[in-house]
């Protein structure tokens, strides 16, 4: 019996505020707070909201035979709770049903799994924090890095953090003839089993569906579910459906019908004999078929499934270098405002929004991007970066003047000690 | 397809964007076999590059015509004090210049032969309406399809053309008086370029922007007007320009006429932003123009002279080596119809940063933009250009590959398109 794995990608950074030369030193806050909380709030009631509660509906109707899982970034939890605690509310809803899975990832949505481990680490850390003091969740058994990052080193880390599974992209120039509907496992750790994305499926509902173009438009979820049962041969053992959680309502607005194709899926899924399965479940109860080697990065984005899309560039180089050369100065520190910040420094967005390529690889790229062009978009988020460095090194030597006034006084003390001693020796001599 | 073309002097005489937009148009142009080209100008020195087209006067029409037969492209030059995108209020540059080129350029009339030299400015219009009868008669006695007229100082050749000969009329517009005056129109100016372009029966202007001014200021309708952006000739230099080395200071550079329309004033205040910041850049203004002393007064004024510079008129290789010392090239300008002069920055690898109301920036990705009164944003992007090293190498990258996409044979063809469109729909 195959099965059926639907993971949907929740994520929006903080973005920043127009941040020109002259604030640096002056203005120490960066967020364009109206933007942030307009998106938020768009988004919350066309797609988190409505979607979250049909979700609910579907899970209740199918008795625990419909399940769905979530990664919800950890700037993503921040922004629920500063702009849209209903939305909150209702992923707890969804979680204490016990038919939703939420996997671990990094806090800030970043890329630092590229830079250092520990630091990689704690990120980890920090978000699986905030996921059981924000939805109550247990450890999580599987990890999804920042965009499906995914290397076979990523993998090695992720399995010394303790889990089980994690999801990756199922790129063709890796795969080759393989299928990506069999659970896989890395090379390097064997026990780390690999989750990959059957990027066709997954981009019938998360790109063409819309499209009136596509030769298969209208899409329905019966058909959709056909394909899906009909397709390959009979020993698979797992499609996996991987897109942004944004793809309900808000890629495909809810006129074009995509949340009755939704609300179809789970008994045109069921009908065909299909299951639905969680990640953890898909690595509890599914054998490896055999290891899959990924040398290099690979992620979900553009056409090259790397990460060129986020470090491609000269500025997303200099950028990225600048900002990770600050990590260990952020050790020393303990600033809640600047913590905060070097998180939100860190997240992927601000690098995607640098990139040179959409110039030729359509409008993904542009989706919800503030910034006219790349270079607007380094600048930006470079004037911020020295606003931000400058104060963690005031914190760091926090100008030694007391004590140097101190040394100085002392100096002078010992000095006129010394002239005394001088004069009392004259004064006995006469 | 045989075309009448009123146009400008070529290199090595060029006084602005249009010459070089005529040269590479034209150059374009010959690239095609079906194209056969009659090219008038005025005023021409003897020592351009002839290439594929011939070079003819007007008063030799008659003495020199058997000779210049052979190519398909031929060249007739009008003794006339006409400059290209000049207007009467504007014209301060050149008087300077005029004295010299007077005494070069009179010469005796004769019964055909036209002759002009009223002092330039004073009897402007009188040297458009002379140059139109020329016109008239280069139009009776020459055989051709379409006549394609240059600005608005040829405009009324082209009619005059078209009313001698019946031929359908394209009038170019690469500028337009208000890009020039800043929107205080001169009323004759006006008349003749509506003139123009109503008597037109197709209108190429360089960029939407432009494109708009025609449909919106001039009333016209949005059917008969296509955009044709321009393109930037591929370079040659000569190797001891490049070998020059740099300061190390940064050297922030602002190339092209002194004018209202450029935005000077602009650029001196985003210096002098940038420089109360920091202390390790040089500001250049090289070029020359009416607003010149007022901007050496205002960058004294707010007291930058010591690190502000202006180098007055720059021509030929001085452009480049320019180009070559700096490390951006600002174009502020209030109303640039297209503007070629960042292209040519770009191909020598110096980022650009150029006013969202010019024309170019309809073509151009790897350039920053900002809006020309916001001296704050140009201030801005001028510090990161010269803070943070990675930008100008991502420049670099891009920036060439994407100039040199920027091709006069991908212009040449879209005129052409319009030529034919505009003889079918004349023809039925």
């Amino acid at each position: 019996m195959k099965n059926i794995c639907l993971y949907f990608q929740v994520h929006q950074p903080f973005r920043f505020k127009k941040y020109s030369f002259f604030d640096m030193g002056k203005e120490h806050y960066y967020y364009d707070d109206f933007l942030n909380e307009s998106v938020m709030r768009k988004v919350a009631e066309k797609c988190y909201l409505p979607a979250n509660n049909l979700l609910l509906k579907l899970i209740e109707q199918n008795k625990g035979e419909f399940k769905v899982t979530f990664s919800i970034s950890g700037t993503a939890l921040d922004q629920f709770e500063l702009y849209a605690p209903e939305v909150l509310e209702s992923f707890q809803k969804l979680a204490e049903t016990g038919c939703v899975e939420f996997l671990a990832e990094t806090y800030s949505h970043s890329l630092v799994s590229l830079h250092n481990k520990d630091l990689f680490k704690e990120e980890v850390k920090k978000h699986t924090k905030a996921l059981k003091n924000l939805l109550g969740i247990k450890k999580p058994k599987v990890f999804r890095n920042t965009e499906l990052i995914y290397s076979d080193m990523l993998g090695k880390d992720i399995f010394e953090m303790g889990f089980k599974g994690v999801l990756a992209e199922g790129a063709k120039h890796i795969l080759g003839w393989k299928s990506p509907n069999y659970i896989y496992c890395n090379p390097l750790e064997p026990k780390l089993k690999l989750l990959l994305r059957n990027y066709n499926y997954s981009d019938d509902i998360a790109f063409r569906f819309s499209d009136t173009s596509w030769t298969e438009y209208p899409l329905t979820a019966k058909k959709f579910a056909s394909w899906i049962a009909s397709d390959e041969n009979e020993e698979s053992q797992i499609v996996n459906l991987f897109m942004d959680y944004e793809t309900f309502g808000e890629h495909h607005n809810a006129a074009t019908g995509i949340f009755d194709f939704l609300e179809h899926l789970p008994t045109a899924v069921l009908e065909e004999e299909l299951k639905f399965i969680t990640p953890s479940e898909a690595v509890s109860s599914l054998d490896t078929v055999s290891p899959m080697s990924m040398p290099y990065p690979t992620s979900w984005a553009d056409e090259e499934r790397d990460v060129s899309a986020w470090l491609g560039n000269e500025m997303q180089k200099e950028a990225f270098d600048k900002l990770y050369q600050l990590a260990p100065l952020i050790k020393k520190i303990d600033n809640k405002k600047l913590k905060r910040d070097w998180e939100y420094l860190q997240t992927s967005d601000a690098f995607y929004y640098m990139s040179t390529k959409w110039f030729t690889d359509g409008d993904v790229h542009t989706y919800f991007n503030p910034y006219p062009s790349a270079y607007d978009a380094f600048l930006n988020y470079m004037n911020i970066l020295s606003d931000f460095s400058q104060e963690v090194h005031k914190l760091i030597s926090p100008s030694n003047k007391k004590d140097d006034i101190i040394a100085e006084l002392k100096e002078e003390l010992k000095h006129k000690e010394k002239q005394l001693k001088e004069y009392q020796e004259i004064i006995k001599s006469l | 397809m045989k075309v009448l073309m009123f146009g400008w002097e070529f290199p090595p005489h060029i006084s602005g964007g249009l010459g070089t937009a005529c040269y590479g148009l034209t150059r374009g142009l010959s690239t095609f076999e079906d194209m056969d080209i009659l090219f008038v100008v005025p005023k021409t020195h003897g020592d351009e590059e002839p290439k594929r087209m011939e070079l003819l006067g007007a008063e030799n029409v008659a003495i020199d015509f058997s000779k210049l037969n052979t190519n398909r492209f031929k060249k007739l030059q009008v003794y006339s004090h006409l400059v290209p995108y000049t207007s009467p209020d504007e014209y301060y540059a050149f008087q300077e210049q005029s004295e010299e080129s007077q005494i070069k350029h009179i010469k005796s009339r004769g019964k055909t032969f036209f002759n002009f030299t009223g002092k330039y400015g004073k009897n402007l219009m009188e040297e458009i309406s002379d140059y139109s009868i020329v016109a008239y008669n280069i139009a009776q006695e020459h055989d051709f399809d379409i006549i394609h007229s240059h600005d608005w100082l040829t405009y009324p050749a082209g009619i005059v053309a078209k009313e001698a000969t019946g031929k359908p009329l394209v009038i170019h517009v690469h500028a337009t008086d208000f890009d020039r005056s800043g929107g205080n129109v001169n009323p004759d100016v006006f008349k003749i370029e509506k003139d123009g372009m109503e008597a037109a029966d197709s209108i190429i202007t360089v960029s939407n922007l432009t494109r708009d001014t025609v449909i919106h200021k001039y009333g016209i309708s949005p059917e008969k007007v296509t955009t044709v952006y321009n393109a930037v000739e591929p370079l040659k230099l000569s190797d001891n320009i490049k070998k020059e080395s740099k300061l190390d200071e940064k050297i922030v550079t602002f190339l092209g006429r002194i004018t209202h329309q450029k935005g000077p004033t602009y650029f001196i205040e985003a210096a002098k932003k940038v420089l109360d910041k920091t202390d390790n850049v040089r500001f250049v203004m090289a070029g020359s123009g009416d607003m010149m002393e007022k901007m050496i007064r205002h960058a004294a004024s707010l007291g930058i002279t010591d690190k502000f510079y202006f180098t007055g008129f720059l021509k030929g290789d001085d452009v480049f080596k320019m180009f070559y010392q700096s490390d951006v090239y600002v174009m502020p300008s209030v109303s640039e119809p297209f503007g070629i002069s960042p292209l040519e920055a770009m191909q020598t690898d110096v980022p650009t940063i150029i006013s969202y109301q010019s024309g170019v920036a309809e073509v151009v990705k790897h350039a920053l933009k900002v809006n020309y009164w916001d001296t704050d944003a140009l201030a801005n992007a001028i510090y990161g250009l010269i803070t943070y090293p990675s930008m100008a190498k991502t420049f670099k990258e891009f920036g060439r590959k994407e100039v040199e996409s920027l091709k006069w044979e991908n212009s040449a063809a879209n005129v052409r398109d319009v030529y034919f469109k505009t003889l079918e729909k004349t023809n039925n």
